[in-house]
């Protein structure tokens, strides 16, 4: 899991995030020199220098050269909302070219115990099927593996977070939501939620002194909005997934999404949630190194609840969560010395109700089943992406991606590059449309987001 | 020759030198099943064309753990395949515009290239309510794989979904999901399993690439190449099936000493596929290795016809 959370975000910032805020086709006008400068004062990375960069560059250029953009092409180069200068560019263009060599190592840790990813297979209920690779050789492996990821996201990921947030730190007032979900995840002992190492919690209009426990009973799915039958809100134990497709109307139904609330409310979940319940639940680690981001950018809590809080909060959990990892695989190293090998227990699929409560790296995600006669009855999952991306519920309230936008400044409805970095920030396992208002002449533009 | 040495002098700029390129050629040659004699040829297949072959590669209903996987290849590193030789014109996860922008670049890159592009689906076409299931920018899946796919010299389905229907093809199945081929009645190369080795899909490229034809296939369109043999005939642990050596409890000393898993449901012996060989993540590991059984990912419906997967039948 840790190495899942590794992987993914640096995957987010680089790969699916990062075009929003950096203009690569800019980055062909950066002087080398400056740039090998520029990236020495901000980060610590293993590579660099005039050279480097320059050919970099000249990579960059034969590739424009060719007339082939590939996965570049239609981007929003020259726009207006772009604020890194060329060197800027051109650095985090090279470092987006070396997270993606990064990452297929970092995904190579689920392989050494998981056998492969993505789609991991060495679970099974009641444990692990991978007894045979704890062995020093794969641990080895999984160490080495895990340092260097770690290293990139200390040395590379978070200075060119820091280094790209300080030219846009008005977005640290622009789309911030109210409320915020974490069932938490990492289990430090058996103790759960009590030991988790990013804690379970409940934050209603940014009140972080107000942070409670969660309750799964809390939790309800509207489907008023959605093309499943039935109108009225239900628990998911109690959970029905009627399909009933109809057509396109945002005044009846509009998504195959259902609409999750918690107590009656919608509420953001993922990094920025995950974090907001740390830091306001008093944990060390997390208020670290958020006290820290806020200091180096000279911004306040407030600013946190925005595009910018969330796109720093995925980068310093990241932090939060590698460091742990090197605890763990420690211990179970410990284990091993002591003779405890122990992988699996033995079970009797047992008929009854149960849940299961996580946080993996998009957000929240809970399980609910009914087991009758040793097989499923009813099995009801809530997704981080129908917390963030559903529609509206029975009474009309918004969920947490459509209420983040009201108000972001656009200064090309044609080429609504702002709308995509907020949509972006919430690492948005859908595709989903966006519709644009111009308050001034009422011009509405239909924009799709994928 | 010109180009040769271009290429070796790019190369080196990032860092590899021609030994270790000349090692990932006969890796890849070794899995596409060509003799030693096809290494150097391999090779001029990356000394980048002047025009990249044009790719469109479309999602419909799927996880994106194909592309995810794809993303993860090392033979290539996938920012030589994407920068240098191939142009991806078209992949809603990875490229930079989006709504209108990315529709527009699609349209724009399936009339340039009519006929000469290779479509990639990853993910199951909606066929039931005339797809009504599925749909990106108001068109549904049906349509545009109708549109997108009929107009490409070759398409390859890669995954479990694009190929057989995969997890939402599964009975009841109600939105009536099917492999593309089947979907809209065309021919397709199918890189099965759930996800491909990105090899298999990186081989089959070349393969197009250097013989400019598509690699041999068996009668599910898979190629022979990566899926000519059952995992039970390359299995690492075959030896344990003969002598009668099993795992009957994970976490067990068998299981400690890396017996079969037959009894614990391993597909092995059904399946097609090269996993003991090629084995995921730079030959990191397969599900047998990390003590898990076969669940037969590359076979049409393994989501009804493979389960129980802990169960063996």
């Amino acid at each position: 899991m840790g190495a899942q959370f590794q992987h993914d975000h640096i995957v987010h910032f680089y790969h699916l995030h990062a075009l929003d805020w950096v203009d690569v086709v800019n980055a062909l006008k950066a002087d080398p020199k400056k740039t090998a400068a520029l990236a020495d004062s901000v980060s610590n990375a293993p590579w660099g220098g005039a050279a480097y960069y320059k050919q970099v560059a000249q990579r960059l250029q034969t590739f424009v050269d060719s007339g082939q953009l590939g996965p570049f092409t239609n981007g929003y180069w020259g726009h207006s909302a772009y604020k890194l200068p060329p060197e800027a560019n051109l650095m985090a263009a090279a470092h987006y070219i070396e997270a993606l060599r990064l990452q297929a190592k970092t995904a190579r840790m689920h392989a050494v115990f998981g056998a492969k990813n993505p789609h991991l297979q060495s679970l099974a209920i009641g444990g692990v099927t991978c007894v045979k690779d704890l062995n020093p050789d794969r641990i080895a492996e999984f160490m080495y593996l895990w340092k260097e990821s770690q290293d990139f996201i200390e040395k590379v990921y978070i200075p060119d977070l820091l280094a790209v947030a300080s030219f846009y730190k008005d977005w640290g007032a622009i789309g911030g939501t109210s409320n915020f979900l974490a069932w938490g995840e990492f289990p430090v002992t058996d103790k759960e939620p009590d030991s988790l190492l990013m804690p379970r919690g409940v934050i209603m209009k940014r009140n972080l002194q107000g942070v409670k426990m969660a309750q799964q009973q809390q939790v309800t799915e509207h489907v008023a909005r959605s093309w499943y039958d039935g109108s009225k809100d239900r628990h998911p134990f109690k959970g029905e997934t009627k399909p009933e497709h109809g057509d396109y109307n945002t005044n009846k139904k509009y998504s195959w999404l259902k609409a999750p609330r918690y107590d009656g409310e919608p509420c953001e979940v993922g990094p920025l949630a995950r974090v907001l319940v740390a830091y306001a639940k008093g944990d060390k680690a997390t208020q670290t190194v958020v006290n820290k981001t806020l200091a180096d950018l000279g911004i306040p809590v407030t600013a946190l609840f925005s595009t910018l809080g969330r796109t720093a909060a995925r980068g310093l959990e990241t932090v939060v969560i590698g460091q742990a990892m090197e605890g763990w695989i420690n211990e179970l190293v410990g284990n091993l010395k002591k003779g405890n090998d122990k992988t699996y227990t033995p079970w009797k699929m047992k008929d009854g109700m149960g849940y299961g409560l996580n946080d993996v790296p998009r957000g929240s995600l809970g399980h609910w089943v009914q087991i009758e006669k040793g097989k499923i009855k009813n099995y009801q999952y809530v997704v981080p992406s129908t917390w963030n991306l559903g529609p509206r519920d029975a009474k009309g309230k918004m969920g947490p991606v459509e209420e983040s936008l009201i108000g972001t400044p656009i200064a090309d409805p044609k080429r609504p590059l702002e709308v995509l970095r907020t949509v972006h920030s919430f690492d948005p396992c859908i595709a989903c449309a966006v519709h644009v208002i111009d308050p001034d002449s009422n011009q509405v533009y239909k924009v799709r987001v994928t | 020759m010109e180009k040769e040495k271009d290429f070796y002098q790019r190369l080196s700029e990032h860092g590899v030198s021609r030994r270790d390129f000349m090692k990932f050629c006969t890796t890849l040659t070794a899995t596409m099943g060509l003799s030693a004699t096809w290494v150097p040829k391999v090779a001029e297949v990356f000394a980048a064309p002047m025009q990249r072959p044009p790719v469109i590669w479309l999602h419909f209903a799927e996880c994106t753990g194909c592309s995810e996987g794809v993303l993860r290849t090392m033979y290539p590193w996938i920012d030589t395949l994407v920068l240098e030789i191939i142009s991806m014109e078209y992949h809603e996860t990875v490229m930079a515009a989006a709504g209108h922008q990315a529709e527009d670049a699609l349209a724009a890159a399936v009339k340039k290239y009519q006929g000469k592009y290779i479509c990639v689906v990853e993910g199951a076409v909606a066929t039931k309510y005339n797809g009504a299931y599925g749909k990106i920018g108001g068109r549904t899946f049906l349509e545009i794989a109708n549109d997108v796919c009929k107009k490409a010299a070759a398409t390859i389905a890669i995954g479990a979904c694009a190929t057989f229907g995969g997890v939402q093809a599964a009975a009841p199945n109600p939105g009536g999901y099917k492999g593309v081929g089947e979907a809209i009645g065309i021919k397709t190369v199918n890189i099965a399993g759930c996800p491909p080795n990105p090899i298999n899909f990186v081989g089959t490229v070349v393969n197009y690439l250097l013989l400019g034809k598509l690699p041999e296939l068996d009668s599910l369109g898979r190629p022979l190449f990566a899926y000519g043999k059952t995992v039970h005939d390359q299995c690492p642990r075959r030896s344990h099936f003969e002598n009668g050596e099993f795992v009957t409890e994970f976490g067990s000393e068998e299981a400690k000493l890396g017996y079969c898993l037959y009894e614990m449901g391993c597909k092995g012996p059904s399946t097609y596929n090269n996993c003991p060989i090629a084995k995921f993540n730079d030959g990191t590991s397969f599900p047998i290795e990390a003590g898990h059984p076969c669940i037969g990912c590359s076979e049409p419906d393994f989501w009804d016809k493979m389960s129980p997967f802990f169960e063996s039948t």
